[in-house]
């Protein structure tokens, strides 16, 4: 039992902390910190400054960006990137194709993708939930059926976060309608200039466009964009939902976020039940974090930790009530959310923030999901 | 940082694991042992001492082992699991400890020396009549004549008050604060009376009864005793999570026996969904416990009571969530003292009470909520 880093974590700690702190570009982590939505440029730059550096991808195989670090300094590199106000690479690229491709993909689509993937000079989207496969992924519809030296494929895909950034979208698709619906999924990468491919903005509780409808119509895809065997696209997408030990709860942003609430709550500070809200979230908080160290210091290389649920559970639980607690503390100046005013800008982001986070219990496998995987995995039962 | 036993902590782990087994793996031997006076077993208490444990926290040259906060931690959590009623918590963490903390080179050797050896029982003869768990006296008075010292008032409930050979009393001194005294009971009027979770208790009235100042005379131990209580929560945090690790794993395996409408209880989402719950709860409880013993390793007295609080709360949480779920998840069953699975949750109740519970912990972090921007367990300090 040690509680202290090492001195090469400690030091490598130090080393992120400062160069998320001093090296990157200050607006970005400005709009951040301040909850601004961030435009495609800025995405696109946070993740190259990241990607020129060689913070972009350190998970990935060294040949291809990656850095050989242990998950606890992985850990640490994600903590500090949050801490700071520095948007995480897109998870798109960073998290899930990038690693599906590294582990499934020929050298060919390697070499041909990961570079571009790193630098976000490609933008992924995610094609996988359909308008009646959400939680239920296997029984998507969307068909692809071999023509020649092309897929055709036809169907709707939906919740395509910043959809309409992407220029190209890894997409499951049913290439084998016979057979158990698990194993008739395959996974194709379909550039979204093709003709047939078409993304429809969906306007969210908060007022924004974060997610779409993509719809495809007759889309000739050519047959060596499939990834990896055909029909064996599930595998490939439990792969990559269950790719992650790491960064699973959003701790440094949400310990941020609660932070900046203490700093911004003034006088309510003097209410009780307001102390005692923050000494609540703060120790969920911190149990949160020290399992997650608990989990990232004991999980060398090996599968996902059956822990990584507890974390996802958890973490978006709190997330979302730290949300909660900000939006209380604007009170009723949250109404003025809708442009320039005399109320503080935290206070006119608190309501979108709050509605947009509801997300957070939802994606990535619904904290139902998660539930289930403890019981099952976990539990036994 | 660094989450994992060693080999000899292991090993320690192991043994005592292995001497409780034989004790209360049959769960029908504590029911007997709690039966009769004193409520617990002299044999395993004795065996307890033959293995080294009752002297684990205290110096060689007092008669003990010497051993660390992790240790004595690893020997709680066991007595959890199986809800093994020797009074080890009371007699040995925090009578012992007061001793070990406070007395002169004398009384630790003769009265640690006797506790290690499995020869004498201590009680800290502490809570008064509206007490809540602060480290100061009020209804005892000590008196002082020439080098005399003489106490007066009740004390109760004082924890195998009756069965102990020696007391350590805390008391009011004339001079202002709180010291602390050994006290034989010989001749004492002493109410004794079973608690709720299987324990033994009393009622003490002293009268101009003769004591032994602890340390040096008229000394005011106030900090000594909030110290001695932070490492008692802190302890009492793990005996809690032994018995929510079986009182959970206890619920989980009836879940999956126990047949009703014709099938096993598990087949119940809304049953399972409430035991993922159970794990999450006992997994945050786990590692913030786990830090608080590391934070204590250090020595700081003001990080140690910070860590304490902290644990004890989210213990707290944990510990009613846990042994209130175990129970309806049985159903009736579960109400009754024949199984188990009820006396894990009045024993999670009686350590929750025993040095303050969540709320209690909650007021005192509250209070200085505002001293620290938010938490880092992997601050150097």
């Amino acid at each position: 039992m040690q509680l202290e880093l090492s001195p090469e974590d400690q030091a490598f700690r130090e080393e992120m902390r400062e160069f998320f702190t001093t090296k990157f570009p200050q607006e970005i982590r400005d709009a951040v910190i301040a909850g601004r939505e961030l435009t495609k440029d800025q995405i696109v730059e946070s993740q190259q400054v990241l990607n020129a550096a060689g913070l972009a991808v350190p998970h990935w195989p060294e040949e291809y960006g990656g850095r050989g670090w242990s998950d606890l300094q992985r850990h640490l590199w994600n903590d500090e990137m949050q801490a700071a106000g520095v948007p995480l690479p897109l998870a798109f690229n960073a998290n899930m194709i990038g690693p599906v491709l590294a582990h499934f993909a020929s050298k060919e689509i390697k070499d041909r993708f990961l570079p571009p993937t790193a630098n976000l000079d490609i933008w992924w989207s995610q094609g996988f939930s359909e308008p009646d496969a959400g939680s239920d992924l296997a029984s998507l519809r969307t068909t692809a059926v071999r023509d020649g030296d092309d897929f055709v494929v036809n169907g709707q895909k939906t919740w395509t976060t910043l959809g309409q950034y992407g220029d190209w979208i890894f997409t499951l698709v049913r290439t084998d309608p016979e057979v158990k619906k698990q194993a008739g999924i395959s996974m194709l990468l379909i550039d979204m200039t093709l003709p047939g491919v078409e993304v429809r903005p969906i306007e969210l509780i908060d007022g924004g466009f974060e997610v779409n409808e993509v719809w495809f119509t007759d889309v000739r895809v050519p047959a060596d964009l499939l990834v990896g065997e055909l029909n064996g696209g599930w595998t490939i997408a439990k792969f990559l939902l269950g790719n992650e030990r790491v960064g699973v709860a959003p701790i440094g942003t949400t310990k941020r976020v609660l932070a900046q609430a203490k700093q911004l709550a003034g006088r309510q500070l003097e209410d009780p039940f307001t102390r005692a809200r923050f000494v609540e979230l703060e120790n969920e908080l911190l149990a949160l974090e020290l399992t997650a160290l608990r989990v990232v210091a004991h999980s060398e290389g090996g599968e996902p930790h059956p822990a990584s649920s507890l974390l996802k559970l958890k973490g978006t639980e709190i997330q979302q009530a730290v949300s909660e607690l900000v939006l209380d503390l604007a009170g009723p100046a949250g109404l003025a959310s809708g442009g320039d005013s005399g109320v503080p800008e935290w206070a006119r982001h608190a309501a979108p923030t709050y509605l947009n986070l509801r997300k957070a219990s939802i994606y990535g496998g619904s904290n139902e999901i998660q539930r289930q995987i403890i019981a099952k995995t976990i539990l036994g039962l | 940082m660094d989450f994992t036993y060693d080999d000899e902590q292991e090993a320690l782990r192991d043994a005592t694991r292995g001497l409780l087994k034989k004790a209360y793996g049959d769960y029908e031997e504590r029911r007997k042992a709690v039966a009769e006076d004193p409520g617990f077993s002299e044999k395993v208490w004795g065996q307890l001492a033959e293995m080294g444990l009752l002297g684990l926290p205290f110096a060689e040259d007092d008669g003990g082992v010497g051993a660390g906060p992790v240790e004595i931690g690893i020997v709680a959590h066991e007595l959890g699991r199986v809800l093994a009623p020797e009074p080890y918590l009371t007699s040995v963490v925090l009578a012992g400890g007061l001793v070990s903390a406070a007395g002169t080179p004398e009384q630790r050797q003769e009265v640690l020396g006797a506790l290690s050896a499995g020869e004498s029982v201590l009680a800290f003869a502490h809570d008064e009549e509206g007490s809540r768990w602060a480290p100061t006296a009020t209804a005892v008075t000590a008196a002082q004549d020439g080098d005399a010292w003489t106490l007066s008032g009740v004390k109760e409930p004082v924890p195998h008050g009756a069965r102990a050979d020696v007391l350590v009393v805390s008391a009011a001194l004339p001079d202002g604060g709180t010291g602390l005294f050994l006290v034989d009971p010989t001749g004492l009027e002493r109410t004794a009376y079973p608690t709720y979770d299987g324990g033994r208790a009393a009622r003490i009235a002293f009268d101009a009864t003769a004591a032994t100042p602890l340390g040096t005379p008229g000394q005011d131990l106030e900090a000594t005793i909030a110290t001695i209580q932070d490492i008692g929560r802190i302890m009492a945090g793990h005996e809690a999570l032994g018995a929510m690790e079986v009182a959970l794993a206890t619920t989980t395996s009836y879940l999956t026996s126990r047949k009703q409408f014709g099938v096993t209880l598990n087949t119940f989402q809304a049953l399972t969904f409430r035991a993922a719950d159970m794990y999450v709860s006992l997994e945050l409880a786990s590692s913030l416990v786990q830090w608080a013993t590391m934070v204590l390793g250090t020595g700081d007295p003001a990080r140690a009571a910070d860590a304490a609080a902290r644990a004890a709360l989210q213990v707290s949480r944990a510990a009613r969530h846990v042994g209130q779920e175990a129970i309806q998840l049985h159903g009736g069953i579960a109400m009754t003292a024949e199984y188990s699975v009820g006396s894990y949750a009045a024993r999670l109740s009686a350590l929750d009470h025993l040095l303050g519970d969540g709320q209690h912990q909650l007021s005192v972090l509250a209070a200085r909520v505002e001293e620290h921007p938010g938490l880092d367990p992997l601050a150097t300090a």
